[in-house]
């Protein structure tokens, strides 16, 4: 079985309200510092197979038909073995 | 004939009732609900897909409801040429399931915009619009995610195949970003597939349909559809 990984971001030049909300935030905390906050989406799930290759064709195609939408994000994974 | 409009319920949907309201009690069209697990269209003429928060937005609007099995049946339909509309959230899963080029992002003031707002009819060589005299329209908007985007590749080729239904206007159609409630790319608010049988957009027709709210801009759509369906 494998633990996946998935990290879904928007690309740089589609605006981020969320990243620009919280930010606001930020400065009102006085983290004057903070800049260009972006808000992605961090998705895990299990893949039931001993077969990695496979898990992968599965997490590249789950990724790209439902969890990110191509339009407007990229997405980067990684898989983990566990017993 | 009376035009049949199938309403798709999806879980989250909440201008269903609203819909089919509008089109059967309203204005005396045939109209039934659809379950979002069924396939039947059950002999629909047009497929309404209704605002309101299907499957919760999780994950980004309309992303789940357009794997619904329905989908598959709305998505023939509208390839063999049926007549199919999205309103809000409906716009949202014709997008993600691709009948309508682009994509919604949160609007740019951050904020749920819900007020009426004027929309400019940006072409009437369509069903939607054939029989739609007026140049402009009241229609109320309630959503968080209304900002239409899309590349400038597709915005251009939107502009050269005449997609682009109604854009946010000034009560006297002025279309500059002042008048824009959301942040759409070129102020729009509606758009139709190549084919024009597919419509999106984010106002809300059929809020506007009947009498005692004062406004019935949102029934000229309806009764443009049924007008010139089986011409």
């Amino acid at each position: 079985m494998f633990k996946a990984t998935v990290i879904i971001k928007r690309r740089p030049k589609i605006l981020d309200p969320e990243g620009k909300a919280v930010e606001q935030g930020a400065k009102l905390l006085g983290f004057n510092n903070v800049k260009q906050t972006r808000i992605g989406k961090y998705i895990e799930f299990f893949v039931d197979t001993k077969d990695k290759s496979l898990a992968e064709k599965e997490v590249k195609e789950y990724s790209e038909k439902l969890l990110s939408n191509p339009i407007i994000e990229d997405f980067e994974f990684s898989l983990e073995e566990v017993k | 004939m009376k035009p049949k409009f199938g309403v798709v319920v999806f879980p989250g949907s909440n201008c269903d009732h609203d819909a089919y309201y509008a089109v059967k009690k309203v204005l005396g069209y045939e109209a039934e609900f659809l379950w979002h697990k069924e396939k039947d269209l059950k002999h629909s003429n047009i497929i309404i897909l209704p605002g309101g928060f299907s499957y919760g937005d999780y994950l980004r609007t309309g992303a789940i409801a357009r794997f619904s099995p329905i989908m598959d049946s709305v998505y023939n339909f509208a390839e063999k040429g049926g007549i199919v509309i999205g309103i809000c959230n409906g716009f949202q899963i014709l997008l993600e399931i691709g009948l309508l080029p682009g994509v919604m992002l949160k609007n740019e003031s951050l904020k749920f915009v819900c007020k009426d707002v004027h929309l400019r009819v940006e072409n009437n060589k369509n069903i939607f619009t054939k029989s739609i005299k007026k140049k402009l329209l009241t229609f109320p908007v309630a959503h968080g995610e209304g900002n239409y985007y899309t590349d400038d590749a597709t915005l251009k080729s939107l502009e050269e195949n005449d997609q682009i239904l109604f854009r946010y206007a000034s009560k006297d159609g002025d279309t500059s970003s002042k008048y824009n409630p959301n942040g759409s790319v070129s102020n729009i608010a509606g758009i139709m597939n190549k084919k024009k049988n597919v419509m999106g957009l984010m106002p809300h027709p059929e809020r506007h349909c009947d009498p005692v709210l004062s406004n019935t801009d949102g029934a000229l759509i309806f009764n443009s559809i049924a007008n010139n369906l089986f011409n």
